[in-house]
């Protein structure tokens, strides 16, 4: 029997009072961004946006909490840009999207900074045990991809001081259920042959570090079949697929030809479109692809947008958070 | 196929006394005076004692001031800096049924924008420009170019919710820019921009921005003069084949790069005029008169000299306002250095002669 789990990747969008309030406490530009180091009055906002996410979460019933992310002003490259030992360069296209964030230059050891570690916190305190809370972090692959190595000078050794980074960053995690690892990076920029062998030795280092189950989600698109084949090797509880995308036939392949994870996460709502899809369709896509997969019963299937919700108004995404709910609500167990 | 660049003498002033002709442009935007935000502000607060007619006034002044502005710099052809406008897809959205606006969305950091939604099939309802249009043309004394955002741009920088994908929507959103430039062309206007900006993050669609691009030239006389905007992209991976859309001028930064992509439109031939960006719009340091000399040159490796037109790099509306100023004057002043010595057969110019 199959758990149906809803939930998302996080990085929402700011509520819109939010929005105003950081334009004009920290400012528009470049040098006016997140830095770690923020006035009191800034991490009262945050506090007071923290909590009206997690408000959000809860009124629409999702099964699994996450902080948010809102201070992740330049997605999921966050961790990097708030580090010490990394300075934040010109500014970069996030994908392909029209999103732009600052490239974090990395010019000494990544060391551990816990500076996520205190949001979840901060987040924990909210809330308790009232549900379980869902950590996110991007993936060693996809951080390393949106970053410049400016210090370890070898993509090999890079990605692995990032993994070795991650990992640390989530050894000061509060207690946590899941861990969501963002990997857009692989469908977006796949790692060439010299490097596809180490990513799931990077996951796994990150993995390594909770006790929690662990999600690498993948997005915008298909994962091309050499790096979904070498992601295989990696020790997750689940992958994070995309279903909206319109190559989702070949994510269906990959995991009929090459078999899937235990768990899966399935990313049946678009993060990217103000369109709302019903609770049904949601659990239509979900089952399109858990019914192509034979011979896997998944223990559970985490229902989710495909992307980040940030690109979403806000009205928008919290309608998504509550079709996502109601899906997961609609049988609370079926047989995959 | 290129339509009739030769429509581009019609901007040659009459009292112009180089042989050679390098036409001057801006892409659009400029720094809007602080007083027209103040009033803005104003006619938003119920307690204010400001009302639609005056901000409407405020507007009207504005374009007067800029429009003049872009006189005073020299520029041969004028723009009332889009002082009417807040957004480029914002602006459009709000005049074409079929979108619909749900709240501001990220573009990065603490910068928004009020992201529409296409949610029925789009349609022409009153023109979006002409009162715009009508009303530099009537202020200036020279050629006034109209910046429209094209249909691709339009359609991907929306959330589609009624369209089967971009393609059909963009094809859409060309019919209607169509109708729109042939009232604009009705009225006077000879020299229309697309401003086609998501080019540049998505660049394998650039078929559907050619066909936009036919649908929206569909009638148009050939001597009104289309060009099409492009910037911060790969060119790399849209040439050649803009040579095959049917406009007049295509307008690229550059600066920004220091030219590194030049060499992308030496070869195959470049076939429509190349509007050239000459200064960067993202740096507040005015460049001098004999830095964007160099700068005009480099369009002299693609293109003769009566097939350059010289612009800043995109909209300049992110510069001060006196920055934004001295730059589109010291960019009109190179421009007049560099005639004087092509006249003089100082400057060897190293692109194919038309």
């Amino acid at each position: 029997m199959t758990e149906l789990v809803a939930t998302t990747p996080g990085l929402f969008p700011l509520p819109d009072w939010a929005k105003s309030e950081f334009s004009e406490l920290k400012g528009r530009q470049k040098a006016d961004l997140i830095s770690g180091d923020e006035s009191d009055q800034v991490v009262s906002a945050y506090g007071r946006a923290r909590a009206e996410v997690v408000d959000d979460q809860f009124e629409a019933g999702l099964d699994r909490i996450v902080e948010g992310q809102l201070r992740w002003d330049d997605m999921i490259a966050h961790p990097l840009t708030v580090h010490d030992n990394v300075e934040t360069g010109g500014i970069s296209r996030y994908y392909d999207n029209n999103n732009f964030y600052r490239n974090p230059r990395v010019v000494g050891e990544l060391t551990r900074s816990g500076d996520v570690a205190a949001d979840l916190s901060a987040a924990l305190e909210l809330f308790d045990d009232a549900a379980p809370l869902q950590a996110v972090l991007p993936g060693p692959h996809s951080l390393a991809d949106l970053a410049t190595d400016d210090h370890y000078g070898d993509d090999r050794e890079f990605l692995s001081a990032v993994a070795d980074f991650l990992a640390g960053e989530v050894e000061s995690f509060p207690a946590h259920e899941t861990l969501f690892l963002l990997e857009p990076s692989l469908v977006a920029n796949p790692p060439g042959d010299d490097l596809a062998a180490a990513v799931p030795e990077a996951i796994d280092a990150v993995a390594g570090a909770t006790d929690a189950d662990v999600v690498v989600h993948t997005y915008f698109g298909a994962l091309e079949e050499k790096t979904y084949a070498h992601l295989m090797d990696a020790d997750v509880a689940a992958f994070g697929l995309d279903l909206v995308a319109a190559d989702r036939e070949q994510t269906v392949y990959n995991a009929v030809e090459y078999g899937v994870t235990g768990d899966v996460a399935l990313g049946v709502a678009d993060g990217q479109n103000t369109l709302v899809e019903s609770a049904e369709t949601l659990r239509e896509r979900a089952e399109w692809f858990t019914e192509q997969v034979p011979a896997t019963d998944f223990e559970t299937v985490y229902l989710s947008t495909n992307t980040e919700t940030f690109y979403l108004p806000i009205n928008k995404h919290r309608a998504k958070l509550s079709a996502l709910a109601t899906a997961a609500g609609l049988d609370r167990e079926v047989t995959a | 196929m290129v339509r009739n660049p030769s429509n581009r003498a019609q901007f040659r002033p009459g009292d112009h006394d180089a042989e050679h002709f390098l036409l001057t442009t801006v892409v659009g935007s400029y720094p809007k005076p602080t007083w027209l935000n103040t009033v803005k502000e104003l006619s938003e607060d119920p307690d204010a004692a400001f009302d639609d007619a005056d901000l409407a006034e405020a507007y009207d002044d504005a374009a007067r001031v800029i429009t003049r502005e872009h006189e005073r710099a020299g520029l041969d052809t004028v723009v009332d800096g889009e002082m009417r406008r807040e957004e480029m897809v914002e602006y459009f959205a709000h005049r074409i049924p079929g979108y619909e606006f749900n709240g501001p969305v990220k573009v990065w950091g603490h910068n928004y924008f009020d992201k529409p939604s296409v949610v029925s099939e789009v349609e022409y309802d009153d023109p979006w420009l002409l009162d715009e249009f009508e009303f530099a043309a009537d202020v200036a004394t020279r050629p006034v170019k109209v910046p429209i955002t094209g249909p691709y741009t339009l359609a991907r920088w929306s959330f589609n919710e009624a369209y089967d994908d971009t393609a059909a929507l963009a094809y859409d959103l060309a019919n209607l820019v169509n109708e729109e430039i042939k009232g604009l062309v009705d009225a006077g206007a000879r020299y229309v921009q697309i401003d086609e900006p998501a080019l540049a993050t998505t660049p394998d669609d650039h078929h559907i921005v050619g066909e936009s691009m036919e649908r929206i030239v569909d009638g148009v006389p050939e001597d009104v003069r289309i060009c099409l905007h492009v910037c911060y992209g790969d060119y790399s991976r849209i040439y050649p084949e803009i040579n095959d859309f049917p406009i007049d001028e295509f307008d690229v930064e550059l600066c920004n790069d220091g030219y590194e992509q030049i060499d992308v439109f030496r070869a195959p031939e470049f076939e429509p005029d190349l509007a050239l960006g000459v200064v960067d719009v993202h740096d507040p340091e005015v460049e001098s008169v004999a830095e964007i000399k160099g700068n005009i040159r480099q369009g002299l490796e693609v293109v003769s000299p009566d097939r350059l037109t010289v612009s800043p790099d995109c909209g300049v509306k992110l510069l001060p306002r006196e920055v934004a100023y001295q730059k589109i004057a010291n960019m009109v002043q190179a421009a007049r250095e560099v005639e004087a010595e092509l006249d003089a057969g100082e400057i060897e110019v190293a692109a194919p002669k038309s």
